[in-house]
């Protein structure tokens, strides 16, 4: 038997080829041609000349002053432009995590058969288009939304809180789209929780929160790791939040990208390297956590 | 102390959860039935804009956008799903071997390269090998992005399967295309529906990548709304967001009974 399972195993392996072919074509072949983008010149009209430079890495990082004639000095206008995306994204997944964690647990302790259900109620807007719902989170707190007006007309505030165009309005844009992405990580993790373990802790007289902040945490560690990740990546990249709920105050670097592909004022090379420098802030966040991982298997 | 899974507050923050997450989508709902032509005044309700959605000056646009939309999910659903389908059998079946945790890596790429990444990544590439954007670049590019959501729920399914099914028909004589055409694939069944409506999904609602790829003129529907939204919310958007809306929790809701239905037979 085993050694007719064993011989029409190496059969079904060609089955990726067609994976293989797609995926590496048009998704692992673009980013490495984009890599190589980054290091072309620019031509005026919006497109490339194939010819090698770090141009667009040094217009990220360093500034000569408006005639290019002054000693090099750090170019603050692009950092601080990633800066602001990691500070907005990082806020997010922390607002996430202590809306999302309790969520998580609670629908976790239910009885199986609502489980489901809960989980379901939480699982649709994530699949409602996210433009939609940015649209809709618009609606709803422009200066003479109804937000606004009910809070108005309940006498809680005289004017309208000027929410949209704000860091605010982005900060609210963000944690809407993607806390259903914190909420389903950390559930699968507290699901497989012993709870065996908060039960001895409590027989030890550890109190709720100490049982919650010892035990509990450390073990689900991992799924609150997941649920960062996955809220935070997308987050950092994020082009509809900023776009439709900020202004050019809150311009995060899915603008600055966007931007380098529209029209001729555009700029190619510098926009690969705006993106390659993101992917490659998220390849070391995803290997630091691959690595923490490792060492939490070795454990 | 009602015992270790309790905490106080948490049943607050869930609800606090839920309200977050539903009100502007419930919001926008209800001004859909707004029969006024402003946007902030009620005028009564009125199905007025799902007929100007139908018949409106912007019916000729967004109905060829829902259209090319529709055709393109329906396709590149049908295409990662085969092709995810392919792949998951190649990985549940195919026992340890080379280039497996490489395959791995390379179906989930999609997922870990963020988005606007994918995007810029591929207008560069088309652009380069001389492709003319439109509706094949974008066919091409959802196809891609749709395998890993297709994938997933497949490869679950999969290796919920017992072997001892598959060596059972195997043991009463049927061939390997016997066995896996009359018991496998059933079997795999639920994970295959899901998977192609994740994907139809995933695929209906994606901008950020299809508005790069799309080159001038055509449109999503996802890009027509943006580019009238760009302009000002107007009524006629919030009754197709509703649509939209209902038509994406029709899919979940159908994926999610077929998935249950699915664990609860073998």
């Amino acid at each position: 038997m085993a050694g007719q399972d064993d011989n029409w195993r190496p059969l079904v392996r060609p089955l990726l080829i067609p994976t293989w072919v797609v995926v590496g074509a048009f998704a692992l072949l673009p980013v490495l041609l984009m890599a190589v983008y980054s290091f072309l010149t620019k031509e005026f009209r919006g497109g490339v000349i194939w010819d090698f430079t770090l141009a667009a890495y040094d217009q990220f990082f360093v500034t000569r002053g408006l005639f290019g004639d002054e000693p090099a000095q750090l170019e603050w206008t692009y950092i601080s432009i990633f800066w602001r995306s990691l500070w907005q994204a990082g806020v997010c997944t922390i607002l996430c995590l202590m809306v999302g964690f309790p969520t998580a647990w609670f629908i976790a302790t239910r009885p199986a058969q609502t489980r489901g259900i809960w989980l379901f109620l939480i699982t649709i807007p994530y699949w409602v288009n996210l433009l939609i719902r940015t649209v809709s989170l618009k609606f709803l707190i422009r200066d003479n939304g109804p937000l606004n007006e009910s809070l108005m007309s309940i006498g809680l505030i005289d004017g309208p809180l000027p929410l949209v165009n704000t860091n605010l309005a982005v900060q609210l844009g963000l944690f809407y789209s993607y806390l259903p992405f914190m909420v389903l990580p950390i559930y699968a993790a507290v699901e497989r929780y012993n709870f065996a373990l908060s039960e001895a802790a409590s027989d030890l007289y550890a109190t709720r929160w100490t049982t919650l902040r010892e035990i509990v945490l450390p073990v689900v560690k991992p799924g609150i790791i997941a649920g960062c990740i996955l809220v935070f990546v997308p987050a950092l990249g994020a082009f509809l939040a900023p776009d439709l709920l900020g202004g050019a105050k809150t311009f995060m670097i899915g603008s600055l990208i966007d931007e380098q592909f529209r029209g001729s004022q555009g700029n190619w090379p510098f926009g690969a390297a705006v993106s390659m420098i993101l992917l490659t802030l998220v390849l070391v966040a995803l290997l630091l956590h691959a690595r923490a991982a490792g060492r939490e298997g070795a454990r | 102390m009602k015992g270790v899974r309790h905490y106080p507050g948490f049943l607050a923050l869930t609800l606090l959860c839920l309200v977050i997450l539903y009100a502007p989508l419930a919001v926008v709902m209800a001004y859909s039935f707004n029969g006024s032509t402003s946007i902030t005044e009620w005028g009564g309700f009125s199905l007025r804009w799902y007929g100007d959605v139908f018949t409106g000056p912007e019916a000729g646009r967004f109905g060829q956008a829902a259209w090319n939309s529709l055709t393109i999910a329906l396709m590149a659903a049908t295409a990662a799903t085969l092709i995810a389908t392919a792949a998951a059998l190649a990985m549940v079946k195919g026992g340890r071997f080379r280039g497996r945790t490489a395959s791995f890596a390379l179906i989930n790429l999609p997922l870990m390269v963020p988005e606007i990444v994918t995007a810029v990544a591929l207008l560069i590439f088309f652009t380069t090998v001389g492709l003319t954007t439109g509706y094949g670049t974008i066919l091409i590019a959802h196809v891609t992005f749709c395998i890993p959501f297709a994938y997933l729920p497949i490869a679950a399914r999969l290796e919920g399967i017992e072997a001892t099914f598959e060596q059972a028909a195997r043991d009463l004589y049927a061939s390997r295309a016997q066995a896996f055409r009359l018991i496998l694939l059933p079997l795999m069944a639920p994970g295959l529906a899901s998977g192609w409506l994740l994907a139809f999904i995933i695929s209906l609602d994606d901008f950020i990548i299809t508005n790069f790829v799309k080159g001038a003129g055509m449109e999503t529907l996802p890009t027509a709304i943006f580019g009238s939204v760009k302009q000002g919310i107007k009524p006629n958007i919030m009754a197709i967001s509703t649509l939209m809306l209902a038509v994406s929790v029709l899919f979940v809701t159908a994926a999610y009974l077929i998935n249950r239905k699915g664990r609860q037979s073998p």
